[in-house]
C-alpha cells in the first residue's frame, strides 16, 4: 500500500505557481528523496505534506486517509514527523526536554493531572523517556542529553532534531536537507542513521537533498524537480542519466 | 562543584534533585515559618503582600516567561478575583466555596481573553491585554449592583467555620503561605509534565512545536486560563488584605508592578516570582526611608563630618525634596527596568546563578557563558 499519495498539488503564491501539479506516491518502507536546484518547489511540498501551506489545488491522502485539510498539529499526530532546513528546536530548553516534546503526540495524560503530577502521569513520563533514550542510544546523542540547545554545536543540533523527529515514533519522517552543513563525517554518520532508521524501525522516509553522493547511497527512488514541475521520476542511476535532469542542472 | 551521577529516571523527574534542596528549601521554610514571631506587625503585613504578588507573579510566569505570551492585563484577573470574593462574601457564601470561585472565574474570563489573542503575537498582544485591562477597571466602576461602582466594595475578614482570620493576624499569613506554596508546586508540576513542555515549546518555536503535534490553539488558551485563574485566587486575597476595593486599585500601572515583579525577578525560573515579589514589595519601605529618616541621618553625619550647619541643612533639604517628590516610584521603576533588561536579562535569579556558578568553577569561571547567541536563521516564514 502506498505511505503518502502526492495527487496533483499546486501551490500558488499570488500570481507565482511554486508547484504546478506534482504528483508522486511513497511506498511503505521506501526512501524516497526530491532533487532539484534552489527553487525548485521541494521546500515547498515539504510544507504543503505538513500542512503548513494550504495547497490551491490537488489531494494529499496519507496511510488511506485524505489529508488535505487537517491542520498541522494533527498531521504530526497522525504520524508524519518532519525537521527543517534551518534547525527550529527549542533554544532554551535541555535536548532531553526537546526530544520529550516530540513524545506529544503519544502523551496519555490531561492538563488537570499533569498539574497534580499523579501517579498516572509519572508512569507516562517513565514510558515517553523509556523511548527517549532509545532514540539517544541510537543517534549517539547521550553526551550532550542535559545541555541547552543554545549552546550545541551546528552539528549536534542538525542530530537532535532527527532525535526529536525520531521520538515521535512517526510512519512518516519528513528530512529537510538533513546533510546542509554537515561535515564530511557527519554526512556520513547521516547516511548510515538514514538507512538504519528505514531497517531498524521501518520508518519511511521522504527527504530533500543536494549532496548527491548521500542521495545515491541511500535512496531507493528519486524525484527530479524544476519551476515546480516534476521532471523524472526513477532510481538514483536512472536520474542521474535522465537528460531532462542534466539538462535542468547544467544547462542544455 | 555537586556532580550528580544519573542512575535512575527518578533522578531527573523529582523537584528536589539532591540533599543540598532540602537543606536550603528547608531553612528558607523554617525562616517563613517563624517570621510572624521574629518581625513587626509593619513588615508581616508587608511578607504578606510579598506572598500575594509572588503569586499573582507565578501565575504570570506561566504565561509570559514560559508560554513567551506578554500581558498587560493581569491587573484584571486580579480584579475579578478580588471582586468575585468581595461580592461572593457579600451574599454570604463561605470563604471555602468563594475562593477556589475566584481562581474558577478568573480562569474562565482567561480563557476568553486567550482565545481572540490566539492570533495576536508580541507588541499586539500586549495592546490587547492592555485594553482589556481598561475594559474590567471601565465594567468594576459602572456595574454598581455587583461592585458598587467608584465608591467601591468593604471585605470583611475571612470567616472559616466560626473562625475569623483578620487581614493582620498570623493566621492569614499562614493562609497567604499556603497558596504560595501550593501554586509554587502545582507551577513546577506542569512545567515537568508534557503540558509545561508544550508550554516551552511553543514560546520557542510555534512552528516546530506544531509539527510536533501541539495544538497552539488549545495550549494558548490553556496557558492564558491557568495564569488568569492564578492570578484570581491571588485577587481573593488581596481583596482580604486590603479589606476593601475599588476599580482605581487594578489599573495599568498594577499590571505594570506586576510585569516588573518577572522582569526584574527573572522569567526563566519561577525564583523570579519570589525574588522579584520581594523587591516590587519593599521598594515602598525604601520610599519612606528616603522620605523619612535618610534626610536627618544625612545631615547628621555630614555635621558629624564637620560640614558646615548651613550645608548639612542643605542636604538634608535635598533629600527631603527628592524623597518626597511625586511619582518618584515611577521613576525608580523605569530606571531599574532599564539597568535590567541592558545587564541583566535574567533578572536577579540570572545574577543568583551567575554567581553560584563563578563561586562552583572559582578560578575558571568564564564570562561568555551566559552570552546570549542570536541566530538569524529562522523558518519565519512558516509563522
Amino acid at each position: 500500500m502506498s505511505c503518502l499519495v502526492v495527487d496533483g498539488i499546486t501551490l500558488r503564491f499570488g500570481g507565482l505557481t511554486a508547484v504546478d501539479g506534482v504528483s508522486f506516491e511513497i511506498e511503505d518502507g521506501e526512501i524516497f528523496t526530491m532533487i532539484g536546484p534552489n527553487g525548485a518547489g521541494k521546500t515547498s511540498i515539504f510544507n504543503v505534506i505538513s500542512r503548513f501551506y494550504r495547497p490551491s489545488a490537488g489531494r494529499l491522502v496519507f496511510a488511506g486517509r485524505d489529508i488535505t485539510d487537517v491542520p498541522p498539529h494533527a498531521v504530526a499526530k497522525l504520524g508524519i514527523a518532519r525537521t527543517f532546513q534551518n534547525i527550529e528546536l527549542f533554544e532554551n530548553a535541555t535536548v532531553l526536554s526537546n526530544l520529550l516534546v516530540g513524545r506529544h503526540r503519544h502523551g496519555t495524560t490531561w492538563p488537570w493531572e499533569d498539574v497534580l503530577f499523579l501517579p498516572k502521569v509519572r508512569r507516562a513520563e517513565y514510558a515517553h523517556r523509556d523511548c527517549v533514550e532509545r532514540v539517544i542510544d541510537f543517534l549517539d546523542l547521550q553526551r550532550w542529553r542535559d545541555q541547552l540547545i543554545a549552546g550545541l554545536p551546528y552539528g549536534v543540533r542538525k542530530v537532535c532534531e532527527l532525535a526529536r523527529a525520531l521520538c515521535s515514533e512517526p510512519k512518516l519522517l519528513l528530512l529537510d536537507e538533513p546533510s546542509s552543513g554537515l561535515n564530511v563525517e557527519e554526512t556520513d554518520d547521516m547516511a548510515f542513521w538514514i538507512r538504519d532508521i528505514r531497517d531498524q524501525f521501518g520508518i519511511t522516509v521522504l527527504m530533500v537533498e543536494h549532496d548527491m553522493t548521500l542521495v545515491n547511497r541511500v535512496s531507493d527512488r528519486v524525484l527530479a524537480l524544476n519551476y515546480g514541475r516534476v521532471l523524472a521520476l526513477g532510481t538514483p542511476a536512472e536520474i542521474q542519466r535522465h537528460p531532462d535532469v542534466v539538462a535542468a542542472y547544467l544547462g542544455a | 562543584m555537586r556532580t550528580i551521577f544519573k542512575t535512575d529516571y527518578d533522578q531527573d523527574i523529582r523537584l528536589f534533585k539532591h540533599a543540598g534542596y532540602y537543606w536550603s528549601y528547608g531553612t528558607l521554610m523554617l525562616l517563613v515559618l517563624l517570621a510572624p514571631l521574629l518581625v513587626g506587625s509593619y513588615l508581616q503585613s508587608q511578607i504578606v503582600f510579598v506572598f500575594i504578588y509572588a503569586i499573582v507573579g507565578v501565575g504570570l510566569l506561566i504565561l509570559t516567561g514560559f508560554t513567551g505570551q506578554a500581558s498587560l492585563g493581569h491587573a484584571a484577573f486580579l480584579a475579578i478575583g478580588a471582586y468575585t470574593a468581595a461580592y461572593m462574601q457579600k451574599l454570604g457564601v463561605p470563604f471555602v466555596v468563594y475562593f477556589p470561585l475566584a481562581g474558577g472565574i478568573a480562569g474562565a474570563v482567561g480563557a476568553a481573553v486567550g482565545f481572540p489573542a490566539l492570533r495576536l503575537t508580541g507588541i499586539y498582544l500586549v495592546i490587547a491585554t492592555i485594553a482589556f485591562g481598561f475594559i474590567v477597571e471601565e465594567v468594576a466602576a459602572r456595574w454598581e449592583s455587583v461592585t458598587n461602582g467608584n465608591e467601591g466594595l468593604r471585605v470583611k475578614a475571612i470567616e472559616v467555620t466560626g473562625w475569623t482570620l483578620g487581614r493582620d493576624g498570623w493566621a492569614f499569613y499562614y493562609l497567604c503561605l499556603a497558596v504560595l506554596v501550593l501554586v509554587i508546586l502545582a507551577a513546577l508540576n506542569i512545567l515537568r509534565s508534557p503540558t509545561g513542555r508544550a508550554f516551552v515549546a511553543l514560546r520557542d518555536s510555534e512552528t516546530a512545536a506544531r509539527s510536533m503535534g501541539v495544538n497552539l490553539a488549545v495550549y494558548k488558551v490553556l496557558a492564558f486560563s491557568i495564569s488568569a485563574a492564578v492570578t484570581g485566587l491571588a485577587g481573593c486575597l488581596y481583596a482580604h488584605k486590603l479589606s476593601f476595593i475599588s476599580p482605581e486599585m487594578f489599573t495599568l500601572l498594577l499590571s505594570l508592578e506586576f510585569i516588573i515583579v518577572i522582569l526584574i525577578g527573572g522569567t526563566s525560573s519561577l525564583h523570579g516570582a519570589v525574588l522579584g515579589a520581594i523587591f516590587v514589595v519593599m521598594v515602598d519601605p525604601f520610599l519612606t526611608l528616603l522620605k523619612d529618616d535618610l534626610p536627618h541621618l544625612a545631615a547628621g553625619m555630614a555635621t558629624t563630618l564637620g560640614a558646615a550647619p548651613g550645608v548639612s541643612s542643605g542636604i538634608e533639604e535635598t533629600i527631603a525634596r527628592v524623597g518626597g517628590a511625586a511619582g518618584l516610584k515611577g521613576a525608580i521603576y523605569g530606571v531599574i527596568i532599564v539597568v535590567f533588561i541592558i545587564f541583566e536579562p535574567y533578572g536577579i535569579y540570572g545574577r543568583w546563578r551567575k554567581l553560584k556558578l563563578y563561586l562552583d568553577l572559582f578560578p575558571l569561571y568564564k564570562k561568555a557563558t551566559f552570552r546570549r547567541m542570536k541566530t538569524y536563521v529562522k523558518s519565519e516564514r512558516n509563522r
